[in-house]
């Protein structure tokens, strides 16, 4: 065994990752202390340049109203989709793993199809399902003598947000968590039937704490995806008005980078996300880990 | 299990399975029903009655700008295919050498790789613009290409299964051989961890697939734009010009239809296993 060969392996690897990822996010922390200043000049025109400007990026984009009022839209819409598509995703594996239903293969595979659905396609069909126009939920209200709701208005906009979301993402979760049911030892379950535990006594003490790393890691893939959520709400923007073109951070994000011209601020913006992204995703394994390591004890 | 089949089976978990198939289908079913009518029955007839229009808004889907919507139909392939096989290959041999080699650093690289999953898709994607039109390959192939090579969780994935399949003996039996460890790596390593590979080139393939935000960042040439690029394209220009309505409707249902196809045949062959924690290293 030569000593450079896992070196040769991991060389493009490594390259890769430089050049497209530290590279960028250098770039990027670089980009978020420069800004543009008109300095005046002796013929007494502004002339603007690129300058230092420390930190001031990043005070204006934490005091940004629109980002602000982004994140509050992205945390009610958090609440809304993580625990629905996580509970969903938990109950279908517990069924499934129940060898309780009929159907099993059919069920698992059809609750698994819109994993293939990519989240601008399934923003578009979902939005013509929510268009007023086109709409069965409109058509059938009709007869009821119902003309007037809007699925895509600001009264029903989270909600449907969240669901296309939630279609998209349940069976890939649902699968992740039944293979982890699976994988738990047979005779576990066997010995707690025969010691008459019954089938939802059997889920909820026995299976979902044997889960709980799965589900935890289920849950931190959920979480830095919703942070991060942009194809969806993006789509809908052009079906509908009431999405503005900041309503979460990463739209806020490429309108300063792109359409204001504002990329130093677009860049300080998105490291504010990543930080966040990381805070986010370090507490939600502190919580699991201390769960688990209290239950352990 | 042997008691399945004698146990009687309750009507409730069936009932709650079957509702969540029917939630998760419905509206693939409905788009291929409203794919076949015309732009008036689209706004005119029930939404689940079949229309007469599926020929016209197939020719008005092909003839668009000249044919577009095929272009992003073979550039969709030449980014998932080519994207998701490169990096694959490239995740298989860094998971192969961090998982059975040991050499100064080995960790550091570990968790340095690792730690790019954290990293939000926009706050690289940025960045990766501006430096990309700097060296001039902002609106090619390879500006949507590259960034999708390295996979931090491709390489994680490729580590754990490397270390759970391949044993050190088997290594070391071809080594002493006399098996350069070029040929160690594609004769010996490579065979063995092809369940490990085809997980994470589906992963891979149906994460370029969907990507939107970088080719959107990326590209502004709309015959080099992938599918969700460009259906995203046509439903922004359809905002009050509904005629265009017909034809995105059936170009979104022959977009998606084939990769559920492909999703539903390929899916046997994952190790779902290897992302639940199943499988430890």
């Amino acid at each position: 065994m030569r000593r450079t060969t896992p070196y040769f392996l991991l060389a493009p690897a490594l390259v890769l990752f430089a050049a497209l990822f530290i590279a960028p996010l250098v770039y990027a922390v670089y980009l978020s202390l420069q800004g543009s200043r008109v300095a005046n000049s002796n013929t007494g025109f502004g002339v603007a340049r690129t300058v230092f400007v420390g930190l001031a990026n990043y005070s204006s984009a934490l005091r940004d109203g629109q980002l602000y009022a982004g994140f509050e839209r992205l945390g009610i819409y958090a609440l809304i989709v993580i625990p629905i598509t996580q509970g969903l995703a938990l109950l279908f594996a517990l069924l499934l793993d129940s060898a309780r239903s009929r159907m099993p293969k059919f069920t698992r595979l059809a609750i698994f199809v819109p994993y293939a659905v990519p989240g601008v396609t399934a923003g578009i069909m979902w939005g013509f399902l929510y268009l007023p126009q086109t709409s069965p939920v409109n058509y059938l209200l009709s007869y009821l003598g119902v003309h007037n709701l809007n699925l895509l208005s600001s009264h029903w906009i989270y909600a449907a947000l969240a669901n296309i979301v939630i279609w998209g993402s349940l069976g890939f979760n649902m699968i992740v968590l039944y293979t982890g049911l699976r994988a738990a030892p047979p005779e576990i379950y066997e010995a707690a039937v025969m010691d008459g535990c019954g089938e939802i006594r059997l889920a909820l003490r026995v299976k979902v704490p044997l889960l709980r790393q799965t589900i935890a890691l289920t849950m931190l893939f959920s979480l830095i995806a919703t942070l991060q959520t942009y194809s969806e709400p993006t789509v809908l923007s052009a079906m509908t008005t009431t999405i503005s073109s900041t309503f979460f951070p990463l739209m806020t994000v490429y309108r300063y980078g792109f359409s204001t011209g504002q990329p130093n601020e677009a860049a300080a913006m998105a490291i504010l996300i990543a930080a966040a992204t990381m805070i986010a995703s370090f507490v939600a394994l502190r919580v699991v880990r201390s769960r688990t390591e209290r239950r352990d004890a | 299990m042997t008691g399945t089949t004698t146990r009687r089976k309750p009507i409730l978990p069936t009932a709650i399975l079957v509702l969540g198939a029917i939630y998760c289908l419905f509206p693939v079913a409905w788009l291929v029903i409203a794919s076949t009518k015309s732009s008036g029955q689209l706004f005119g007839t029930f939404t689940l009655e079949p229309g007469t229009g599926l020929v016209s808004n197939l020719r008005q889907l092909f003839t668009l700008e000249n044919g577009v919507y095929l272009s992003w139909v073979k550039n969709t392939m030449i980014y998932a295919f080519g994207g998701a096989a490169l990096s694959t290959l490239i995740s298989a041999m860094a998971g192969y050498a961090l998982a059975k080699f040991v050499f100064p650093g080995r960790e550091t690289f570990f968790r340095f790789l690792v730690a790019g999953v954290l990293i939000p898709a926009i706050t690289l994607a940025i960045p990766q613009y501006f430096l990309m039109a700097k060296i001039g390959l902002a609106d090619t192939y390879w500006s949507v290409l590259l960034p999708c090579l390295v996979s931090p969780f491709g390489i994680y994935l490729c580590r754990v299964y490397a270390s759970a399949a391949i044993p050190d003996e088997m290594l070391e039996a071809a080594r002493i051989d006399g098996a350069s460890e070029w040929r160690l790596f594609w004769f010996v390593a490579i065979p063995v961890m092809v369940p490990g590979l085809v997980t994470v080139f589906l992963l891979q393939f149906v994460g370029i697939w969907n990507n939107f935000l970088l080719p959107y960042l990326m590209l502004s040439d709309p015959t080099k734009f992938p599918l969700t690029l460009g259906l995203y394209t046509l439903i922004s220009q359809g905002n009050g010009q509904t005629t265009l309505y017909s034809a995105l409707l059936v170009g979104v249902a022959l977009s998606v239809l084939p990769l559920i196809a492909i999703i539903m045949f390929l899916q046997r062959f994952w190790k779902m296993d290897l992302i639940s924690g199943g499988v430890k290293g």
